[in-house]
């Protein structure tokens, strides 16, 4: 489904990713793991295609397409999602707006005519349940006025919402107290099957309790440089990041 | 990044700016004493409508175009504009097929059918093109309810006494000098009646096109709310698009009485001029309201998209005890336009109450001015004042000015001012994008988003038409 061939990137000049190798197939659940500033997040922005970052090196394949020659918009509506580690508010645009302009974009993109009010309102409301998401959440603004925690619960609405292919959380477990991890990860858990997949970045093993991964990966300095089973998770979480840098030989 | 976003959503085309190929009766050019006995006469207006006009433009010869506003205005030759310029049609046609079928097309190209059964139902409609109006629909249907709609030139023929009491009562025409010259030399625009006790059925709307080159166009509307009574008025503009700029300097008046209401609403689409700056039209505009009466109440909405320098200030005078009045605005400016509008709230009445929305918004090179006052005199006991003016900047060659003045000779005036600069958001357009939104829906969501406020102020079938326009005039797409 996904394929990363030595990906290179970088910011204002500065290379963050120093060769990216991951492959991702249907029905699997990556996590990525590693220090503050290893490139976890940068490795989401510009598979989602944020303008800010530029790949200098490398191919990305999505669904068979050329994932890097896509638009930001046409990576979303091939199923690629991106649970931002911050939500952004948008003020004075209704939560149902958004997701109608949203969904009804991606049904564009696939030959489909727009979703009838009456439709779209129920699917809200199925979403709505599996996610445990307020209400009142979904009549405000985008983001505006929320909490962190319902900013990620808010997040992972949308992706039910969007049906992704590959969904990136990024950090999505930032920020959130233990009832509302417990909430969000039954929420990933829910929209699990064998047709799509999750990359799940995180700087802890705690939300992996609640998502189980088939592959762990740590990144490091712009690079994977230990992959293996859910086990190695835990052996970080007791060993401390210290002990990858050890082994590198730092 | 987000500079070549907004750069590219933000080069929109105009869609209005055919032109109407009409036979014209058109006076000569400049601008004299001879010119105003001409268009006087033209019209057949009687000895006292002339003298007024005559007074007018005698003062406008003293004045001097004002140069106060944060504007940068070419020289105008007043003596290079044609003021008067009508399609040459039957006056006052008696049913449609006396109306030019070009003018009827003109229109429905416009949106704007004049044939009632094509029409949104519950609204009636005044089309004026250049100096005169060609139509007004639904009048016969209003008269039963004894509410008085027609074009000004038929008003001064078929209810002398109401536009005498009234005329200049808002705006007398020594006010300004765009007024003055208003008053010396206008053509045509609407008058409204409400009668006691009687709340108008349907919305109201004027919509005004200039079509004749070179021409100004110098409509007048007047509005009188009697005791109890309630309208809702709707106005709408657009220009084809020429390389001379055009001189649009009308006067609006309303007068509301003991417990009326009048909701004034405009959806300004003036032809801007072109991504360069050359054309567009000039809109000098004086919009007051005299609220009179006891508790009566004014709100003027408005929208203004168009133009390529906007000078306007709809204003309200708090003449009666316990009076409310209100001023909801979007001003979008893109390209090289130029806007100074805003509001004055004069509270002379006891208890009397205003409330000031201004969202502005400014693209490319445009320059986009908040200029407000709040006066509260000395026995305006008890006066409120809630202002809000936010400015919000897509690009950054573009400017946001507020000037808000205040004058309170009351202790007991309670005056609250909050003013907001944003610039659209790099990380809120990737978001939209992250979700399958593109950059042009993005910006026309966040940009709706954040002038909801005021387009719910607008009746609904205005309101879609706005945010839409909203769109188109910051977006590379054309509906």
């Amino acid at each position: 489904m996904l394929e990363i061939k030595n990906l290179h990137a970088n910011i204002n000049g500065k290379e963050i990713l120093k060769g990216i190798n991951l492959t991702v197939k249907p029905g699997e659940v990556h996590a990525i793991m590693g220090p503050n500033g290893s490139g976890k997040s940068t490795l989401s922005s510009v598979l989602a295609g944020n303008p800010a970052y530029v790949v200098t090196e490398g191919e990305v394949t999505f669904n068979g397409k050329n994932l890097l020659e896509l638009s930001p918009e046409d990576r979303s509506r091939e199923g690629l999602f991106l649970s931002f580690q911050y939500p952004v508010e948008i003020p004075g645009v209704s939560m149902v707006n958004f997701m109608r302009t949203a969904v009804n974009e991606h049904r564009k993109y696939k030959g489909l005519e727009p979703m009838s009010a009456s439709d779209f309102l129920k699917l809200m409301r199925e979403k709505k349940e599996l996610v445990e998401l307020d209400n009142k959440l979904a009549n405000r603004s985008v983001n505006e006025g929320f909490s962190g925690g319902e900013k990620k619960r808010n997040e992972i609405f949308q992706m039910a919402m969007l049906e992704p292919r590959l969904s990136i959380l990024d950090e999505t477990d930032s920020g959130l107290d233990i009832d509302a991890l417990r909430i969000v990860a039954s929420g990933v858990n829910k929209l699990k099957s064998n047709d799509n997949a999750s990359i799940v970045i995180t700087h802890y093993q705690r939300l992996l309790d609640y998502i189980v991964p088939d592959f762990v990966h740590v990144l490091y300095k712009g690079r994977i440089v230990k992959s293996a089973g859910r086990e190695l998770a835990l052996e970080l979480e007791e060993k401390g990041y210290d002990w990858i840098k050890k082994e590198l030989g730092e | 990044m987000s500079e070549n976003i907004v750069d590219k959503v933000t080069q929109g085309d105009y869609k209005y700016g055919f032109v109407t190929d009409i036979e014209t009766d058109i006076i000569p050019k400049g601008l004299n004493e001879d010119i105003v006995r001409l268009i006087s006469q033209k019209k057949g207006e009687p000895e006292w409508l002339l003298e007024y006009r005559l007074k007018a433009y005698r003062h406008w010869c003293t004045l001097k175009m004002p140069d106060w506003a944060h504007l940068n205005i070419p020289e105008i030759d007043y003596q290079d504009i044609y003021y008067f310029a009508a399609p040459k049609s039957k006056p006052s046609p008696k049913s449609l097929d006396e109306v030019d079928p070009e003018l009827l097309k003109t229109f429905d190209k416009l949106g704007i059918p004049l044939e009632e059964q094509k029409q949104l139902s519950g609204m009636a409609v005044d089309a004026v093109m250049d100096s005169v109006s060609v139509k007004t629909t639904y009048k016969e249907n209003l008269a039963e309810l004894g509410i008085v709609f027609c074009s000004f030139s038929e008003a001064v023929k078929d209810y002398p006494d109401l536009v005498k009491k009234y005329l200049g009562t808002a705006v007398p025409y020594d006010d300004n000098f765009f007024a003055a010259l208003n008053s010396a030399v206008f053509s045509d625009g609407s008058f409204v009646y409400i009668p006691k006790g009687v709340r108008c059925p349907m919305e109201l709307s004027t919509y005004f096109r200039i079509n004749a080159k070179n021409t100004g166009q110098f409509e007048r509307t007047l509005i009188v709310a009697d005791d109890d009574s309630y309208v809702s008025y709707l106005e709408g503009c657009t220009a084809p698009v020429r390389d001379e700029s055009q001189l649009h300097a009308a006067i609006v008046e309303l007068v509301a009485h003991d417990r009326a209401e009048i909701k004034y609403s405009t959806v300004q689409n003036w032809y801007p001029g072109d991504k360069e700056g050359k054309g567009g039209i000039y809109n000098f505009v004086t919009k007051r309201a005299l609220c009179k009466g006891d508790s009566s109440k004014v709100s003027w909405t408005q929208v203004e998209t168009g133009s390529a320098i906007t000078w306007k200030y709809p204003s309200c005078v708090l003449l009666g005890d316990n009076s409310v009045g209100e001023f909801y605005s979007v001003a979008v400016t893109n390209n090289y336009q130029q806007a100074d509008t805003g509001t004055k709230m004069i509270h002379i009445g006891k208890n009397t109450r205003s409330h000031i929305v201004s969202k502005g918004i400014s693209a490319g090179r445009s320059q986009n001015s908040y200029r407000g006052l709040v006066k509260v005199t000395k026995n305006a006991d008890g006066a409120r004042n809630f202002s809000q003016c936010d400015s919000l900047l897509l690009g950054d060659k573009c400017g946001a000015h507020t000037f808000p003045y205040m004058d309170i000779k009351n202790d007991t005036a309670v005056v609250e001012h909050e003013a907001t600069t944003s610039k659209i958001n790099e990380d809120q357009i990737f978001y939209c994008n992250q979700r399958g939104i593109s950059n042009e829906d993005a910006v026309g969501l966040i940009v709706n988003g954040y002038a909801k406020e005021v387009l719910n102020k607008l009746p609904m079938e205005f309101a879609v038409e706005a945010q839409k326009l909203l769109s188109v005039s910051l977006e590379g797409s054309v509906g």
